[in-house]
Protein backbone atom coordinates (compact mmCIF):
# COMPACT_ATOMS: atom_id res chain seq x y z
CA UNK A 1 0.00 0.00 0.00
CA UNK A 2 2.90 2.34 0.62
CA UNK A 3 4.18 2.52 -2.92
CA UNK A 4 2.68 4.96 -5.39
CA UNK A 5 -0.27 3.76 -7.47
CA UNK A 6 -1.11 4.56 -11.04
CA UNK A 7 -4.46 6.24 -11.47
CA UNK A 8 -7.20 3.98 -12.75
CA UNK A 9 -9.56 6.85 -13.61
CA UNK A 10 -9.55 6.14 -17.35
CA UNK A 11 -10.75 2.58 -16.91
CA UNK A 12 -13.31 3.63 -14.29
CA UNK A 13 -14.99 6.07 -16.68
CA UNK A 14 -14.90 3.50 -19.46
CA UNK A 15 -16.68 0.97 -17.24
CA UNK A 16 -19.20 3.63 -16.23
CA UNK A 17 -19.93 4.22 -19.93
CA UNK A 18 -20.42 0.48 -20.51
CA UNK A 19 -22.77 0.14 -17.51
CA UNK A 20 -24.79 3.19 -18.61
CA UNK A 21 -25.18 1.97 -22.17
CA UNK A 22 -26.30 -1.46 -20.98
CA UNK A 23 -28.82 0.11 -18.58
CA UNK A 24 -30.20 2.29 -21.36
CA UNK A 25 -30.59 -0.77 -23.60
CA UNK A 26 -32.40 -2.59 -20.78
CA UNK A 27 -34.79 0.29 -20.16
CA UNK A 28 -35.43 0.66 -23.87
CA UNK A 29 -36.24 -3.04 -24.24
CA UNK A 30 -38.32 -2.93 -21.04
CA UNK A 31 -40.49 -0.13 -22.34
CA UNK A 32 -40.94 -1.23 -25.95
CA UNK A 33 -40.79 -5.02 -25.47
CA UNK A 34 -40.29 -5.81 -29.17
CA UNK A 35 -42.67 -8.61 -30.14
CA UNK A 36 -40.01 -10.43 -32.14
CA UNK A 37 -38.09 -11.30 -28.97
CA UNK A 38 -40.83 -10.91 -26.36
CA UNK A 39 -42.94 -13.68 -27.90
CA UNK A 40 -40.01 -15.92 -28.68
CA UNK A 41 -39.46 -18.62 -26.08
CA UNK A 42 -36.33 -20.44 -25.06
CA UNK A 43 -36.40 -23.14 -22.37
CA UNK A 44 -39.84 -22.01 -21.22
CA UNK A 45 -38.89 -18.36 -20.72
CA UNK A 46 -39.35 -15.41 -23.04
CA UNK A 47 -36.20 -14.63 -25.03
CA UNK A 48 -36.50 -11.02 -23.81
CA UNK A 49 -36.14 -12.21 -20.22
CA UNK A 50 -33.07 -14.23 -21.13
CA UNK A 51 -31.59 -11.09 -22.66
CA UNK A 52 -32.37 -9.14 -19.48
CA UNK A 53 -30.65 -11.73 -17.33
CA UNK A 54 -27.69 -11.88 -19.70
CA UNK A 55 -27.25 -8.11 -19.58
CA UNK A 56 -27.57 -8.18 -15.78
CA UNK A 57 -24.80 -10.73 -15.41
CA UNK A 58 -22.73 -8.69 -17.87
CA UNK A 59 -23.17 -5.61 -15.66
CA UNK A 60 -22.44 -7.62 -12.53
CA UNK A 61 -19.19 -8.82 -14.08
CA UNK A 62 -18.01 -5.25 -14.64
CA UNK A 63 -19.03 -4.09 -11.16
CA UNK A 64 -17.23 -6.95 -9.45
CA UNK A 65 -14.19 -7.07 -11.70
CA UNK A 66 -13.55 -3.36 -12.25
CA UNK A 67 -15.22 -1.46 -9.39
CA UNK A 68 -14.61 -3.98 -6.65
CA UNK A 69 -11.28 -4.62 -8.35
CA UNK A 70 -11.45 -8.37 -8.07
CA UNK A 71 -9.42 -8.53 -11.28
CA UNK A 72 -6.43 -7.26 -9.32
CA UNK A 73 -6.62 -9.84 -6.54
CA UNK A 74 -4.80 -13.14 -6.44
CA UNK A 75 -6.62 -15.82 -8.34
CA UNK A 76 -7.08 -17.92 -5.18
CA UNK A 77 -9.09 -15.08 -3.57
CA UNK A 78 -10.90 -14.31 -6.80
CA UNK A 79 -12.22 -17.82 -7.28
CA UNK A 80 -12.88 -18.60 -3.65
CA UNK A 81 -15.34 -15.71 -3.77
CA UNK A 82 -16.88 -16.21 -7.19
CA UNK A 83 -17.13 -19.97 -7.60
CA UNK A 84 -19.16 -20.77 -4.45
CA UNK A 85 -21.66 -18.04 -5.32
CA UNK A 86 -22.02 -19.07 -8.94
CA UNK A 87 -22.40 -22.74 -8.07
CA UNK A 88 -24.82 -22.24 -5.15
CA UNK A 89 -26.99 -19.70 -6.98
CA UNK A 90 -27.35 -21.88 -10.06
CA UNK A 91 -28.12 -24.89 -7.90
CA UNK A 92 -30.69 -22.98 -5.83
CA UNK A 93 -32.37 -21.53 -8.89
CA UNK A 94 -32.52 -24.93 -10.54
CA UNK A 95 -34.16 -26.52 -7.52
CA UNK A 96 -36.59 -23.74 -6.64
CA UNK A 97 -37.71 -22.92 -10.17
CA UNK A 98 -38.24 -26.57 -11.05
CA UNK A 99 -40.27 -27.01 -7.88
CA UNK A 100 -42.24 -23.81 -8.49
CA UNK A 101 -43.10 -24.95 -11.98
CA UNK A 102 -44.18 -28.34 -10.65
CA UNK A 103 -46.50 -26.74 -8.07
CA UNK A 104 -47.95 -24.57 -10.82
CA UNK A 105 -48.86 -27.77 -12.63
CA UNK A 106 -50.36 -29.30 -9.49
CA UNK A 107 -52.61 -26.27 -8.96
CA UNK A 108 -53.56 -26.09 -12.60
CA UNK A 109 -54.62 -29.73 -12.93
CA UNK A 110 -56.11 -30.07 -9.49
CA UNK A 111 -59.81 -30.57 -8.97
CA UNK A 112 -59.81 -27.97 -6.24
CA UNK A 113 -60.15 -24.43 -7.49
CA UNK A 114 -57.71 -22.08 -5.80
CA UNK A 115 -58.13 -18.89 -7.78
CA UNK A 116 -61.75 -17.78 -7.86
CA UNK B 1 -3.45 1.66 14.56
CA UNK B 2 -1.10 -1.10 13.50
CA UNK B 3 -3.79 -3.65 14.21
CA UNK B 4 -6.13 -2.26 11.57
CA UNK B 5 -3.75 -2.46 8.62
CA UNK B 6 -1.43 -5.41 8.55
CA UNK B 7 1.59 -5.03 6.37
CA UNK B 8 3.25 -7.77 4.40
CA UNK B 9 5.90 -9.67 6.18
CA UNK B 10 8.33 -10.56 3.47
CA UNK B 11 9.97 -13.96 3.65
CA UNK B 12 10.98 -13.71 7.28
CA UNK B 13 9.07 -16.39 9.09
CA UNK B 14 6.04 -18.13 7.79
CA UNK B 15 4.73 -18.72 11.28
CA UNK B 16 5.83 -15.45 12.78
CA UNK B 17 2.50 -13.72 12.23
CA UNK B 18 1.67 -10.81 9.98
CA UNK B 19 1.11 -13.09 7.02
CA UNK B 20 -1.57 -12.28 4.54
CA UNK B 21 -3.31 -15.28 3.04
CA UNK B 22 -4.27 -14.71 -0.58
CA UNK B 23 -2.27 -11.50 -0.34
CA UNK B 24 -5.24 -9.55 0.96
CA UNK B 25 -5.17 -7.84 4.33
CA UNK B 26 -7.27 -9.28 7.12
CA UNK B 27 -9.95 -6.57 6.91
CA UNK B 28 -10.28 -6.69 3.18
CA UNK B 29 -10.52 -10.44 3.02
CA UNK B 30 -13.15 -10.51 5.74
CA UNK B 31 -15.11 -7.84 3.88
CA UNK B 32 -15.00 -10.06 0.82
CA UNK B 33 -16.28 -13.07 2.72
CA UNK B 34 -18.99 -11.01 4.39
CA UNK B 35 -20.04 -9.83 0.95
CA UNK B 36 -20.09 -13.40 -0.27
CA UNK B 37 -22.42 -14.51 2.51
CA UNK B 38 -24.62 -11.45 2.05
CA UNK B 39 -24.77 -12.16 -1.66
CA UNK B 40 -26.00 -15.65 -0.86
CA UNK B 41 -28.67 -14.20 1.42
CA UNK B 42 -29.95 -11.96 -1.35
CA UNK B 43 -29.77 -14.85 -3.80
CA UNK B 44 -31.96 -16.83 -1.45
CA UNK B 45 -34.56 -14.06 -1.36
CA UNK B 46 -34.55 -13.56 -5.11
CA UNK B 47 -34.71 -17.30 -5.74
CA UNK B 48 -37.70 -17.50 -3.36
CA UNK B 49 -39.32 -14.73 -5.37
CA UNK B 50 -38.66 -16.75 -8.52
CA UNK B 51 -40.20 -19.81 -6.89
CA UNK B 52 -43.41 -17.97 -6.00
CA UNK B 53 -43.57 -16.35 -9.38
CA UNK B 54 -43.20 -19.66 -11.20
CA UNK B 55 -45.86 -21.07 -8.93
CA UNK B 56 -48.31 -18.31 -9.89
CA UNK B 57 -46.87 -17.62 -13.32
CA UNK B 58 -50.28 -17.10 -14.92
CA UNK B 59 -51.54 -14.53 -12.42
CA UNK B 60 -48.42 -12.57 -11.39
CA UNK B 61 -48.76 -8.76 -11.67
CA UNK B 62 -47.17 -7.11 -14.71
CA UNK B 63 -44.41 -4.81 -13.46
CA UNK B 64 -44.95 -2.06 -16.01
CA UNK B 65 -48.54 -1.70 -14.81
CA UNK B 66 -47.45 -1.38 -11.18
CA UNK B 67 -44.59 1.10 -11.23
CA UNK B 68 -45.76 3.88 -13.49
CA UNK B 69 -45.03 7.05 -11.58
CA UNK B 70 -42.61 9.87 -12.25
CA UNK B 71 -42.25 12.92 -9.99
CA UNK B 72 -44.19 16.01 -11.07
CA UNK B 73 -45.88 14.12 -13.90
CA UNK B 74 -49.17 13.31 -12.38
CA UNK B 75 -51.46 10.98 -14.27
CA UNK B 76 -48.85 10.25 -16.93
CA UNK B 77 -48.03 6.59 -17.32
CA UNK B 78 -44.25 6.47 -17.24
CA UNK B 79 -43.13 2.95 -16.47
CA UNK B 80 -39.46 2.31 -15.85
CA UNK B 81 -38.19 5.88 -16.18
CA UNK B 82 -37.96 6.63 -12.49
CA UNK B 83 -36.39 3.33 -11.56
CA UNK B 84 -33.93 3.79 -14.43
CA UNK B 85 -33.03 7.12 -12.88
CA UNK B 86 -32.52 5.42 -9.50
CA UNK B 87 -30.28 2.84 -11.14
CA UNK B 88 -28.17 5.60 -12.67
CA UNK B 89 -27.84 7.35 -9.35
CA UNK B 90 -26.59 4.20 -7.72
CA UNK B 91 -24.18 3.32 -10.53
CA UNK B 92 -22.86 6.86 -10.48
CA UNK B 93 -22.33 6.81 -6.73
CA UNK B 94 -20.43 3.57 -7.28
CA UNK B 95 -18.24 5.40 -9.78
CA UNK B 96 -17.49 8.25 -7.35
CA UNK B 97 -16.75 5.65 -4.68
CA UNK B 98 -14.22 3.84 -6.85
CA UNK B 99 -12.69 7.21 -7.76
CA UNK B 100 -12.33 7.93 -4.04
CA UNK B 101 -10.56 4.59 -3.58
CA UNK B 102 -8.34 5.44 -6.53
CA UNK B 103 -7.50 8.85 -5.07
CA UNK B 104 -6.81 7.15 -1.74
CA UNK B 105 -4.22 4.90 -3.37
CA UNK B 106 -2.45 8.04 -4.51
CA UNK B 107 -2.79 9.59 -1.03
CA UNK B 108 -4.72 12.57 -2.36
CA UNK B 109 -6.79 13.50 0.67
CA UNK B 110 -8.82 16.32 -0.89
CA UNK B 111 -9.89 14.25 -3.85
CA UNK B 112 -10.98 11.45 -1.51
CA UNK B 113 -13.06 13.96 0.45
CA UNK B 114 -14.85 15.26 -2.65
CA UNK B 115 -15.60 11.84 -4.08
CA UNK B 116 -16.76 10.38 -0.76
CA UNK B 117 -19.07 13.34 -0.33
CA UNK B 118 -20.59 12.78 -3.77
CA UNK B 119 -21.04 9.10 -2.96
CA UNK B 120 -22.95 9.93 0.21
CA UNK B 121 -25.19 12.36 -1.66
CA UNK B 122 -25.91 9.71 -4.30
CA UNK B 123 -26.79 7.20 -1.60
CA UNK B 124 -29.17 9.64 0.07
CA UNK B 125 -30.92 10.42 -3.23
CA UNK B 126 -31.34 6.70 -3.82
CA UNK B 127 -32.82 6.00 -0.39
CA UNK B 128 -35.18 8.96 -0.82
CA UNK B 129 -36.27 7.69 -4.22
CA UNK B 130 -36.95 4.30 -2.80
CA UNK B 131 -39.10 5.83 -0.07
CA UNK B 132 -41.07 7.66 -2.76
CA UNK B 133 -41.46 4.45 -4.74
CA UNK B 134 -42.81 2.72 -1.61
CA UNK B 135 -45.20 5.58 -0.94
CA UNK B 136 -46.72 5.25 -4.41
CA UNK B 137 -46.97 1.51 -4.11
CA UNK B 138 -48.60 1.68 -0.68
CA UNK B 139 -51.03 4.38 -1.74
CA UNK B 140 -52.05 2.58 -4.92
CA UNK B 141 -53.61 4.14 -7.92
CA UNK B 142 -56.88 2.61 -9.05
CA UNK B 143 -58.20 0.42 -6.30
CA UNK B 144 -59.70 -3.03 -6.78
CA UNK B 145 -61.89 -5.58 -5.06
CA UNK B 146 -60.90 -8.90 -3.64
CA UNK B 147 -63.10 -11.98 -3.99
CA UNK B 148 -63.91 -14.64 -1.48
CA UNK B 149 -61.27 -16.85 -3.10
CA UNK B 150 -58.60 -14.20 -2.69
CA UNK B 151 -58.21 -13.05 -6.28
CA UNK B 152 -58.12 -9.40 -7.26
CA UNK B 153 -60.62 -7.87 -9.68
CA UNK B 154 -59.74 -4.58 -11.36
CA UNK B 155 -62.01 -2.34 -13.39
CA UNK B 156 -61.59 -1.26 -16.99
CA UNK B 157 -63.46 1.04 -19.33
CA UNK B 158 -62.63 1.27 -23.05
CA UNK B 159 -59.64 -0.99 -22.48
CA UNK B 160 -58.13 1.25 -19.83
CA UNK B 161 -58.02 0.63 -16.12
CA UNK B 162 -60.18 3.05 -14.14
CA UNK B 163 -60.21 4.03 -10.49
CA UNK B 164 -62.99 3.11 -8.08
CA UNK B 165 -63.78 6.81 -7.69
CA UNK B 166 -64.62 6.98 -11.41
CA UNK B 167 -67.72 4.84 -11.11
CA UNK B 168 -68.55 3.87 -7.51
CA UNK B 169 -71.55 5.58 -5.95
CA UNK B 170 -72.01 6.91 -2.42
CA UNK B 171 -74.68 5.01 -0.54
CA UNK B 172 -76.30 6.31 2.64
CA UNK B 173 -74.60 3.80 4.87
CA UNK B 174 -72.33 4.16 7.78
CA UNK B 175 -69.56 1.91 8.90
CA UNK B 176 -67.36 3.00 11.77
CA UNK B 177 -63.72 1.99 11.87
CA UNK B 178 -62.94 -0.54 14.55
CA UNK B 179 -60.39 1.00 16.87
CA UNK B 180 -58.79 -0.26 20.07
CA UNK B 181 -61.07 1.96 22.12
CA UNK B 182 -64.19 0.48 20.49
CA UNK B 183 -63.12 -3.15 20.44
CA UNK B 184 -64.01 -5.64 23.13
CA UNK B 185 -60.58 -7.19 23.26
CA UNK B 186 -57.35 -6.06 21.59
CA UNK B 187 -59.16 -5.53 18.30
CA UNK B 188 -58.56 -2.94 15.65
CA UNK B 189 -58.55 -2.61 11.88
CA UNK B 190 -56.70 -0.60 9.30
CA UNK B 191 -58.19 2.56 7.81
CA UNK B 192 -61.44 1.87 6.02
CA UNK B 193 -61.30 2.04 2.22
CA UNK B 194 -63.03 5.00 0.58
CA UNK B 195 -65.86 2.80 -0.72
CA UNK B 196 -67.66 -0.23 0.59
CA UNK B 197 -68.20 -3.37 -1.47
CA UNK B 198 -71.89 -2.48 -1.85
CA UNK B 199 -71.01 0.96 -3.20
CA UNK B 200 -68.65 -0.52 -5.78
CA UNK B 201 -71.27 -3.09 -6.80
CA UNK B 202 -73.98 -0.44 -7.11
CA UNK B 203 -71.67 1.81 -9.14
CA UNK B 204 -70.82 -1.11 -11.40
CA UNK B 205 -74.51 -1.73 -12.02
CA UNK B 206 -75.07 1.93 -12.86
CA UNK B 207 -72.24 1.99 -15.43
CA UNK B 208 -72.88 -0.68 -18.09
CA UNK B 209 -69.65 0.10 -19.94
CA UNK B 210 -67.38 -0.89 -17.03
CA UNK B 211 -65.81 -4.34 -17.27
CA UNK B 212 -63.75 -6.46 -14.93
CA UNK B 213 -60.17 -7.43 -15.50
CA UNK B 214 -58.89 -10.54 -13.75
CA UNK B 215 -55.36 -11.45 -12.72
CA UNK B 216 -55.10 -14.14 -15.36
CA UNK B 217 -52.48 -13.37 -18.00
CA UNK B 218 -53.39 -14.35 -21.52
CA UNK B 219 -51.12 -13.47 -24.42
CA UNK B 220 -48.96 -11.16 -22.26
CA UNK B 221 -51.99 -9.23 -21.04
CA UNK B 222 -54.48 -9.46 -18.21
CA UNK B 223 -57.81 -11.00 -19.20
CA UNK B 224 -60.84 -8.70 -19.50
CA UNK B 225 -64.18 -10.41 -18.88
CA UNK B 226 -67.42 -9.80 -20.76
CA UNK B 227 -70.15 -7.80 -19.05
CA UNK B 228 -72.13 -10.90 -18.07
CA UNK B 229 -69.03 -12.64 -16.67
CA UNK B 230 -68.07 -9.44 -14.88
CA UNK B 231 -71.42 -9.21 -13.13
CA UNK B 232 -71.14 -12.81 -11.98
CA UNK B 233 -67.59 -12.33 -10.68
CA UNK B 234 -68.35 -9.11 -8.82
CA UNK B 235 -70.96 -10.90 -6.71
CA UNK B 236 -68.10 -12.73 -4.95
CA UNK B 237 -66.39 -9.51 -3.87
CA UNK B 238 -65.71 -9.29 -0.15
CA UNK B 239 -63.10 -6.54 0.26
CA UNK B 240 -62.31 -3.23 -1.34
CA UNK B 241 -58.54 -3.00 -1.70
CA UNK B 242 -56.77 0.31 -2.15
CA UNK B 243 -53.02 0.32 -2.44
CA UNK B 244 -50.72 -2.34 -1.10
CA UNK B 245 -49.74 -3.70 2.26
CA UNK B 246 -48.46 -6.99 3.59
CA UNK B 247 -51.94 -8.52 3.68
CA UNK B 248 -53.37 -7.65 0.30
CA UNK B 249 -52.67 -5.39 -2.64
CA UNK B 250 -54.68 -3.99 -5.49
CA UNK B 251 -52.12 -5.06 -8.10
CA UNK B 252 -52.76 -8.78 -7.77
CA UNK B 253 -50.89 -11.58 -6.06
CA UNK B 254 -50.38 -10.90 -2.36
CA UNK B 255 -46.92 -12.43 -2.50
CA UNK B 256 -45.84 -9.81 -5.01
CA UNK B 257 -46.24 -7.01 -2.48
CA UNK B 258 -44.71 -9.10 0.29
CA UNK B 259 -41.60 -9.82 -1.75
CA UNK B 260 -41.41 -6.26 -3.00
CA UNK B 261 -41.49 -4.84 0.51
CA UNK B 262 -39.13 -7.44 1.87
CA UNK B 263 -36.47 -7.46 -0.82
CA UNK B 264 -36.39 -3.76 -1.69
CA UNK B 265 -36.68 -3.03 2.03
CA UNK B 266 -33.73 -5.25 2.84
CA UNK B 267 -31.75 -3.67 0.02
CA UNK B 268 -32.80 -0.18 1.09
CA UNK B 269 -31.60 -0.97 4.59
CA UNK B 270 -28.25 -1.99 3.13
CA UNK B 271 -28.07 1.31 1.27
CA UNK B 272 -28.98 3.17 4.45
CA UNK B 273 -26.30 1.43 6.51
CA UNK B 274 -23.87 1.96 3.64
CA UNK B 275 -24.55 5.70 3.80
CA UNK B 276 -23.99 5.70 7.57
CA UNK B 277 -20.71 3.80 7.23
CA UNK B 278 -19.65 6.11 4.40
CA UNK B 279 -20.34 9.13 6.60
CA UNK B 280 -18.20 7.70 9.41
CA UNK B 281 -15.33 7.02 7.01
CA UNK B 282 -15.85 10.46 5.43
CA UNK B 283 -15.29 12.11 8.81
CA UNK B 284 -12.24 9.95 9.40
CA UNK B 285 -10.83 11.17 6.09
CA UNK B 286 -11.62 14.76 7.06
CA UNK B 287 -9.83 14.30 10.39
CA UNK B 288 -6.81 12.90 8.60
CA UNK B 289 -6.93 9.50 10.29
CA UNK B 290 -5.90 7.65 7.13
CA UNK B 291 -3.31 10.28 6.29
CA UNK B 292 -1.64 9.51 9.62
CA UNK B 293 -2.06 5.79 9.03
CA UNK B 294 -0.45 6.28 5.60
CA UNK B 295 -3.09 4.03 4.09
CA UNK B 296 -6.57 4.62 2.76
CA UNK B 297 -7.47 0.94 2.91
CA UNK B 298 -10.52 1.69 5.05
CA UNK B 299 -11.97 3.65 2.13
CA UNK B 300 -11.35 0.65 -0.06
CA UNK B 301 -13.16 -1.64 2.36
CA UNK B 302 -16.30 0.50 2.61
CA UNK B 303 -15.99 0.90 -1.13
CA UNK B 304 -16.32 -2.87 -1.50
CA UNK B 305 -19.51 -2.80 0.56
CA UNK B 306 -20.91 0.11 -1.41
CA UNK B 307 -20.27 -1.59 -4.75
CA UNK B 308 -21.94 -4.69 -3.41
CA UNK B 309 -25.08 -2.66 -2.67
CA UNK B 310 -25.00 -1.44 -6.26
CA UNK B 311 -24.47 -5.00 -7.47
CA UNK B 312 -27.54 -6.23 -5.61
CA UNK B 313 -29.62 -3.40 -7.04
CA UNK B 314 -28.64 -4.44 -10.58
CA UNK B 315 -30.31 -7.79 -9.88
CA UNK B 316 -33.30 -6.39 -7.98
CA UNK B 317 -33.90 -3.99 -10.86
CA UNK B 318 -33.96 -6.82 -13.38
CA UNK B 319 -36.08 -9.16 -11.30
CA UNK B 320 -38.73 -6.68 -10.15
CA UNK B 321 -38.94 -4.17 -12.96
CA UNK B 322 -37.77 -5.74 -16.20
CA UNK B 323 -38.66 -9.39 -16.26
Amino acid sequence: MAHAHESNAGRIWKVFAILSVVTIIEVFLGIYKPDAIHRQYFLGMSLLNWIFYGLTVFKAYYIVWAFMHLEGEKSSLKWSIVLPIVFLVLYLLFILLTEGHYIYGVFKDSTIKWNF
Amino acid sequence: MEATVTTANNEETTWGGGNEPMRASYGKMMMWFFIMSDALTFSGFLAAYGFSRFKFIETWPLADEVFTHFPFMHGVTAPMYYVAFMTFILIFSSVTMVLAVDAGHQMKKNKVIVYMFLTIIGGLIFVGSQAWEWKNFIKGEYGAVETKGGSILQFVKDGKQIALADFAVKLPEERAQLTRSRGTWFQEEANLPSYSVAEVQAGFKAHPDVLIRTELIHDKQKTVLTRAQSEARLKDAVYVVEGANLERNEYGSKLFADFFFFITGFHGFHVFSGVIINIIIFFNVLLGTYEKRKSYEMVEKVGLYWHFVDLVWVFVFTVFYLV
